[in-house]
């Protein structure tokens, strides 16, 4: 990266006036040339400044462990970067939908999540006559021909999930392309959250998505302490830390249960299943909920453990593990279960690389990435959680992902529980500066999480962009199912099992 | 003689939704679930039948006579089927033509019915019920032709009849082969695990199941109790084939031949609970496999 972008870490509050203004031309050669030597984008969002957008980039170097951040001012239309960079595809659409910066030549100009814009009287695709605008309101592509036929699925689905739309063009059983239409979740999250933080912005953010209530609680705490020059106790640290973590179990354990599902091998499913929820209890244990809402806010985490409690709840998740040890080794070692999760739904090395995927869904490709060691906060920078790749990018392999990552989870969980720190578990914390940014990245059990906060002249939340780790991975299941067999679709999303709330905000 | 075929037909009519409580019993057990009441499904085609039923207003006449036809012609399927040793209500010479062109006429019926709707789920679904079907008939026939040759009976009562305790003696390997064979179609035609799933929620992935999303009320019922009559079949042809225990009297032949089929659901069961789904491009190949076995089954015979 070149001496143009502001260098930051992950967690450092910057002054807004330190971040460089561009012209766009420059703006986006820098992010080009920085995609393609290997950063990614982890985010790429505009705000309204002076008639125009100003647009900020936050820009991942793994290795070194550094964000960059620039900006640019644009006005209605530029060209578009998706050809060169793909991973910036959806963030060039969500722009568009925004504020009407038009990407001139992207490839795949359809609305992201038929969100209404949030300038008025600007409407990209020109449906402001509308009354409101209806999800999936939008040609699909298709493939034409006289044996092709097209299988539409959802939003309303027959399992409990979240609503979304999928279409497939299909030759028989052969899948040619899915075209995945979200925006049905959509609520309006980061307007809500502008003029922040005040009572509500904690809950509002643990409800970016309901499966990841710790991720994003953590993610929102870092940025706002960071805003505020503040550092929590150590004891607060860890025992974040240790909820993140039990949050992943409970998920990669539900999910490796609901995979067993999907392909009907009964053992697992059932046993996954009811462990999930050892874990989620064991979070309740900490702070009242299973979803672990209301135990971290600013300043540190609202709940403590007494000696007694920490040992109970370390023997606990201990012994759970185990269960889930043996539950998934009968999965795994099951040779009907290799046969279909093996060659199942390849994203390739190469693809995910381009697509920028980030969680499991990544590492599955032996993509090795993860905020964790990458861009280590928190406790993770004193205590070192394993990363784990794999090799294929196929259902095995997130699959199997998963279940290593989970094991790695327990280990920290349980020596965490075991020598945790004293001292308090919650400081006051003050309120934001004026006139700063942060970026606050936390790996999620998804992938991951990236909170980019802006305050204003008085210290409020001036911007609040979210990135949720979907965001990216949608377009990985997408490419996932080319040239699959359709009857296979069930079982790769579910080894995404990605967030429809998480991309709608 | 009344009493005794009066009880025939009401353990034929009957006895089929418990077979499918047991194996979905076993199934939870193996799971580690409580599971369902072993009655379930006698209780949910009493609900059917209570409820109205809802038709699209895409579908046309083929899409309510699917349900009728296909439950009539697996009673009458059920009708040529010897229980327990005992010879069928009806039985002819070449009665297993019938026999397994009456299935295939329940099938053709779900699958228009399906094809009625439009839906492009309920296609897929039947375009996949045919496609397996049309794989796992040769080996439903070449079984059959076996058993046909080893007990030199042209109808299933005789083939199922007192004969079958000679063939086994002269024709050992061969019918064992095709009871392998038998087992296997069992399984795919009534879309158990590893073939089709049939607890499964997910549409794209469903064979069966998704023929019959838009059916509801007593067409709904007709269409469970249908599958369970044909589980029944299915079971009884099997346990008779492989199990052909001498009883001596009636009653004692009718029970041990109960006992027989409870012993085929809880197989099932197991089955289900120790494997995962197959690929649906792997159906095909297990099917042909089958068909194989039976060829095998025939050649011994024939040299």
């Amino acid at each position: 990266m070149t001496t143009r972008v502001l260098q930051a870490w992950n967690g450092e509050a910057i002054e807004v006036g330190d971040i460089p203004v561009l012209p766009v031309d420059e703006f986006q050669q820098i992010v080009a040339d920085a995609v393609t030597a290997g950063a990614r984008v982890s985010s790429y969002a505009g705000r309204r400044d002076d008639e125009r957008t100003r647009v900020t980039a936050v820009l991942a170097d793994d290795a070194q462990g550094r964000l960059g951040v620039l900006s640019c001012r644009v006005g209605a239309a530029w060209p578009s970067l998706t050809s060169e960079c793909p991973s910036i595809q959806a963030f060039e659409r969500e722009i568009f939908e925004q504020f009407g910066v038009k990407p001139e030549g992207h490839p795949w100009l359809k609305p992201l999540r038929f969100e209404p814009p949030l300038v008025a009287g600007v409407d990209p695709w020109g449906r402001i006559a509308k009354p409101s605008t209806i999800p999936g309101d939008y040609p699909f592509f298709r493939v034409e021909g006289e044996e092709v036929h097209e299988v539409a699925v959802g939003p309303v689905h027959a399992g409990v999930i979240e609503p979304g739309h999928f279409r497939f063009q299909c030759h028989g059983e052969h899948v040619f392309t899915l075209e995945i239409v979200l925006g049905y979740q959509h609520r309006g999250v980061e307007p809500m959250l502008v003029g922040g933080p005040d009572r509500r912005t904690v809950a509002l953010v643990e409800s970016v998505a309901g499966d990841t209530v710790v991720g994003n609680a953590i993610t929102h705490a870092n940025a706002v302490e960071a805003l505020a020059d503040f550092q929590i106790p150590a004891r607060a640290s860890v025992l974040r830390g240790v909820a993140l973590e039990l949050e992943r179990l409970a998920n990669h354990v539900g999910d490796l249960g609901m995979l067993a599902g999907d392909v009907g091998f009964l053992p697992t499913a059932s046993y996954c299943g009811a462990l999930r929820a050892d874990f989620l209890n064991a979070l309740a244990e900490i702070c009242g909920n299973r979803f672990g809402r209301g135990l971290v806010v600013p300043g540190g985490v609202r709940f403590d453990l007494d000696a007694g409690a920490t040992a109970r709840l370390a023997e606990k998740v201990a012994k759970a593990w185990e269960q889930v040890d043996g539950a998934t080794r009968l999965l795994f070692e099951s040779p009907s279960v290799r046969n279909r999760f093996d060659g199942t739904g390849v994203v390739s090395r190469d693809t995910c690389t381009e697509l920028g995927l980030v969680g499991p869904a990544a590492r599955a490709c032996g993509v090795s990435r993860d905020v964790r060691r990458d861009h280590a906060t928190g406790v993770f920078r004193f205590l070192h959680v394993p990363t784990v790749t794999g090799e294929t990018g196929d259902v095995f392999a997130r699959a199997w992902v998963r279940r290593l990552e989970a094991e790695r989870s327990a280990e920290f969980v349980v020596r965490q529980l075991r020598a945790l720190p004293g001292g308090p578990v919650r400081t006051p914390c003050p309120l934001p500066r004026p006139d700063r940014l942060v970026v606050s990245l936390t790996e999620g059990w998804r992938g991951e999480l990236c909170h980019v906060v802006e305050t204003d002249g008085d210290g409020s939340f001036l911007r609040y962009k979210l990135v949720d780790p979907s965001f990216h991975n949608w377009m990985g299941l997408a490419m996932a199912l080319r040239g699959e067999q359709i009857s296979d679709f069930p079982l790769c999303n579910k080894s995404f099992n990605l967030s429809y709330c998480g991309h709608d905000l | 003689m009344i009493l005794r075929a009066l009880f025939q037909i009401g353990l034929l009519l009957l006895l089929p939704p418990l077979l499918l409580g047991v194996v979905n019993r076993v199934k939870a057990i193996a799971a580690g679930r409580k599971g369902p009441p072993i009655l379930q499904l006698y209780f949910d085609l009493a609900k059917l039948l209570r409820k109205g039923a809802v038709y699209s207003r895409t579908t046309t006449w083929v899409f309510r006579a699917g349900p009728a036809v296909g439950l009539a012609a697996i009673v009458t399927a059920g009708t040529m089927l010897p229980v327990a040793g005992q010879p069928a209500i009806v039985s002819f010479a070449g009665d297993f033509v019938l026999f397994a062109y009456l299935l295939a006429l329940a099938r053709f019926a779900t699958a228009l019915a399906a094809l009625d709707t439009g839906s492009s789920f309920e296609g897929m679904g039947a375009a996949r019920e045919v496609s397996f079907a049309s794989m796992a008939e040769p080996a439903l026939f070449l079984v059959l032709v076996v058993m046909a040759r080893a007990t030199g009976s042209l109808s299933l009562s005789g083939m199922l009849g007192p004969g079958l305790a000679a063939a086994w003696r002269a024709a050992a390997p061969a019918l064992l082969l095709s009871a392998i064979a038998l087992f296997v179609v069992a399984l795919a035609e009534n879309s158990r695990i590893p073939v089709d799933d049939p607890n499964t929620h997910l549409e794209l992935t469903m064979i069966h199941e998704v023929m019959v999303l838009d059916h509801s009320g007593p067409d709904l019922a007709f269409i469970l109790y249908g599958a369970s009559l044909k589980f029944f079949l299915f079971g009884a042809l099997l346990v008779r084939l492989v199990a052909d225990v001498r009883m001596t009297g009636f009653w004692a032949a009718e029970g041990a031949f109960v006992v027989e089929l409870l012993g085929f659901s809880i197989l099932v069961g197991l089955v289900e609970s120790a494997m995962a789904r197959l690929r649906l491009t792997r159906v095909p190949q297990m099917l042909v496999g089958a068909s194989v076995l039976s060829v095998f089954a025939l050649v011994l015979l024939l040299r």
